[in-house]
């Protein structure tokens, strides 16, 4: 729901970067996004082309890399997907996990030329 | 060419957000960001915190919402500092939203800010806004099973408040259940009950808000 915003952000950390290197284009910016963020991967690339079209990202492709959510068990340290409602540790039954992954949400990396 | 980056992409948002931060720090204010799901009783849970406490410390709110200043009404009603933010359709409030708004209040003057983040569990969770303190409300008609739908809200709330427990009787509401899935996220969550139409519990919260007041 909020990708505009989102977007703005990745281009401008793209281009950041971009010109920093004294880059002429900007070919392919990879990300890295958990998926607890609410993020919608078409959405952005949507925006995208919207808002980079006069600048040295034109055309650029965006690309997605997806982390599934993961939790660990606080008692037993058993690192597991949680499934729909099962919150519960598969190996010892405790109800008390810490998330470890899904929440990313990062620029990994830009290819120029 | 590949250039590692390796960005927060809310980096920006997050400076600001600590910009925030700085700003009611030098100005002493407690201030507590509130989410919850539209309807859950958010402004009405502001409304009774501030008839118990407006006499013994100085508030402020900051009412969040897509459109309308319906809340920002109800609350100035109380002959207090209100601002109200229009997010424009925008799903949450954002760090820099929360900038603009604080220049309008006289934060000199102001001990405790309470903002009313726009209703939705998803975003608010994701943006930091620059509050010291981050609280959710539940409303039991919702359901118990909110924590395992919605994680990242129950993750990144420090308080967690279920509210309409007078309605718990004609409702199956398992208050265990949630118990359990709250406190194997959060286990250091503190999880108030009360209802804003009766009153109940809510003293227990006001209680517990000054206590955190004093040490702040």
């Amino acid at each position: 729901m909020h990708e505009l915003g989102v977007t703005q952000a990745i281009l401008d950390i793209a281009l950041d970067k971009a010109k920093a290197a004294k880059a002429e284009k900007i070919t392919k910016i990879n990300l890295v996004i958990g998926e607890m963020s609410g993020i919608v991967d078409d959405c952005v690339q949507f925006y995208f082309d919207f808002l980079s079209k006069d600048s040295i990202a034109s055309g650029t492709t965006l690309s997605f890399k997806r982390i599934p959510m993961q939790v660990r068990c606080r008692k037993c340290g058993f690192s597991f997907l949680p499934d729909n409602s099962l919150w519960s540790c598969p190996q010892c039954n405790e109800w008390d996990v810490e998330i470890i992954a899904g929440r990313e949400f990062y620029v990994d990396s830009i290819e120029v030329e | 060419m590949k250039i590692k980056v390796l960005q927060n992409i809310l980096n920006a948002n997050d400076q600001i957000a600590c910009q925030n931060q700085q700003l009611l720090d030098r100005n002493k204010v407690l201030a507590i960001n509130i989410m919850s799901s539209p309807g859950a009783g958010k402004t009405s849970f502001i409304l009774q915190t501030i008839k118990r406490l407006k006499d013994k410390v100085k508030i402020a709110v900051i009412e969040g919402d897509i459109a309308s200043t319906i809340d920002a009404d109800r609350i100035s009603e109380e002959g207090l500092p209100v601002v109200q933010i229009n997010t424009g359709g925008a799903c949450h409030l954002d760090a820099n939203m929360l900038s603009n708004a604080l220049d309008s209040l006289p934060l000199e003057n102001v001990e405790l800010l309470l903002i009313e983040n726009v209703g939705n569990l998803v975003c608010p969770a994701e943006f930091k806004i620059g509050t010291h303190k981050s609280m959710m409300l539940l409303s039991t008609p919702e359901g118990n099973d909110k924590p395992q739908k919605y994680p990242l809200m129950f993750t990144e709330s420090a308080v967690i408040v279920i509210n309409k427990i007078d309605l718990m009787p004609l409702l199956d509401f398992d208050f265990t259940a949630f118990q359990r899935a709250v406190t194997g996220l959060n286990p250091g969550a503190k999880i108030f009950q009360v209802s804003c139409k009766t009153g109940d519990g809510i003293q227990k919260w006001v209680s517990w808000l000054e206590s955190q007041l004093r040490d702040h």
